[in-house]
């Protein structure tokens, strides 16, 4: 890297030219062009990001293995977990879109998440950065609009609206956890600022 | 700073904590001060790097071809739209009898049932916020190309709805997959997911890409200062 860009950003909406500073606790440093925030990190930030991630890791995981949703009607039960949601939509000739709503909803909320726990770990204990951790948090920056698991949530419910007639539908503990992660996803996108994970990352 | 400093007047280069002065014209740009910014990670290289030093993107100025990718992508995902509101969405069997809805068939079933809310949400998610969208980015691309004089600040805020909302149209798939897993053969009914459904999930990542393709640096840059 250059010496003399050193100290140098560029906003990444609007190409100003400004001084990579570092906020005071509770501000964030903003373009002064666009206005865009350009820094919101401060010391804990990195600790909330890595509980969220290693949350998100933990819970998407259960989240798999426990049902989803139950349904009674007619005499008969049958139970759901978020795979067989991929599944379904995905059955025949249009397991393409199956393989998609499975990225969606957990393969790549959960990709972020392990991405960004092997990035951070290692900074929060003092280590040098592992190989390969600038392209894993890459890789989580340019993956965040395809993490979906929040949508899945709102997608749930609207979906228990339009069956409620039909069946009696059981909200298993899968149901329960997603409504976490959803919270946490979001969560987990505030709390990242990428310049501060940046200059960290050197 | 060291004793080095890029071609740059120093005083031009301003980190501020305050939002949104708005003496754009004495902003130096990264372009103007014969650098290129990377969108990952901000950091500023040279002019002619091909891959940011610090992250390994890929380093452009401005977006190659200005405007074209936002097009293509936009065509795709307008293609896209028209099958994904012609064909069923979703079939639902019920003792031998087949019953195919449309997006917009489904939606207006929800609010004839008397479930307005829902059915707004649904009508919204797949019907507003994709045309929205669909406008939204021509507007934006327009107002590149044709070198508008917008309030650039506005366009910018018109951009972000679009990033942040764009993905909420996938709300329908969702529903379509849970509905589908739940109530399946066996039952009085069963649910099955019907063309629509892989038409309109392309037609969202298509114009999800065409939004991520745009280059918000082309909202500032001066006329003359554009193609890369």
């Amino acid at each position: 890297m250059e010496s003399d860009l050193r100290g140098l950003t560029a906003c990444h909406i609007c190409d100003a030219l400004c001084r990579d500073e570092t906020p005071a606790p509770g501000q964030r440093v903003r373009c002064p062009r666009c206005g865009t925030p350009l820094r919101t990190g401060h010391a804990r930030a990195i600790d909330q990001l890595l509980a969220i991630s290693l949350a998100v890791l933990v819970l998407m995981g259960t989240a798999l293995a426990l049902p989803f949703l139950g349904l009674e009607g007619g005499g008969l039960a049958q139970e759901a977990t978020v795979l067989d949601a991929a599944e379904a939509i995905g059955s025949g000739r249009a397991w393409p879109l199956g393989v998609a709503v499975g990225a969606l909803i957990f393969a790549v909320p959960l990709t972020r998440a392990l991405a960004l726990c092997y990035v951070l770990l290692p900074l929060r204990h003092g280590h040098p950065p592992r190989p390969h951790a600038r392209a894993a948090f890459r890789l989580a920056i340019e993956l965040r609009p395809w993490s979906m698991a929040e949508i899945f949530v709102i997608g749930v419910a609207v979906a228990l609206v339009k069956i409620a007639g039909l069946a009696t539908v059981q909200l298993e503990p899968a149901f329960w956890i997603f409504v976490l992660l959803g919270v946490l996803v979001t969560l987990e996108d505030i709390a990242l600022c990428r310049r501060s994970i940046w200059t960290m990352l050197g | 700073m060291s004793s080095t400093q890029p071609p740059t007047m120093p005083e031009e280069i301003i980190g501020t904590t305050k939002p949104r002065p708005a003496h754009d014209a004495h902003v130096l740009t990264a372009r103007r001060a014969g650098l290129v910014g990377c969108t990952v990670c901000g950091q500023v290289s040279h002019r002619g790097t091909a891959h940011c030093p610090r992250c390994g993107s890929v380093l452009h100025s401005r977006a190659p071809g200005g405007t074209q990718q936002v097009w293509a992508w936009l065509l795709a995902g307008l293609v896209f739209y028209i099958p994904a509101n012609l064909y069923p969405m979703l079939i639902t069997r019920t003792l031998g009898q087949e019953m195919a809805s449309t997006i917009v068939g489904g939606a207006l079933e929800l609010i004839e049932y008397g479930d307005w809310g829902v059915g707004i949400i649904v009508l919204t998610a797949s019907v507003g916020i994709p045309i929205g969208k669909f406008i939204a980015i021509t507007l934006l691309a327009l107002a590149v190309d044709k070198h508008w004089k917008l309030d650039r600040h506005r366009l910018l805020q018109l951009y972000e709805i679009v990033e942040f909302i764009g993905r909420w149209s996938m709300i329908d798939i969702f529903v379509v997959a849970v509905l589908s897993a739940l109530v399946q053969l066996g039952f009085v009914a069963s649910i099955s997911p019907g063309p629509a459904a892989a038409c309109f999930a392309a037609s969202v990542a298509f114009t999800m890409l065409s939004a991520r393709a745009f280059d918000t640096r082309m909202i500032w840059d001066r006329i003359g200062e554009q193609s890369d």
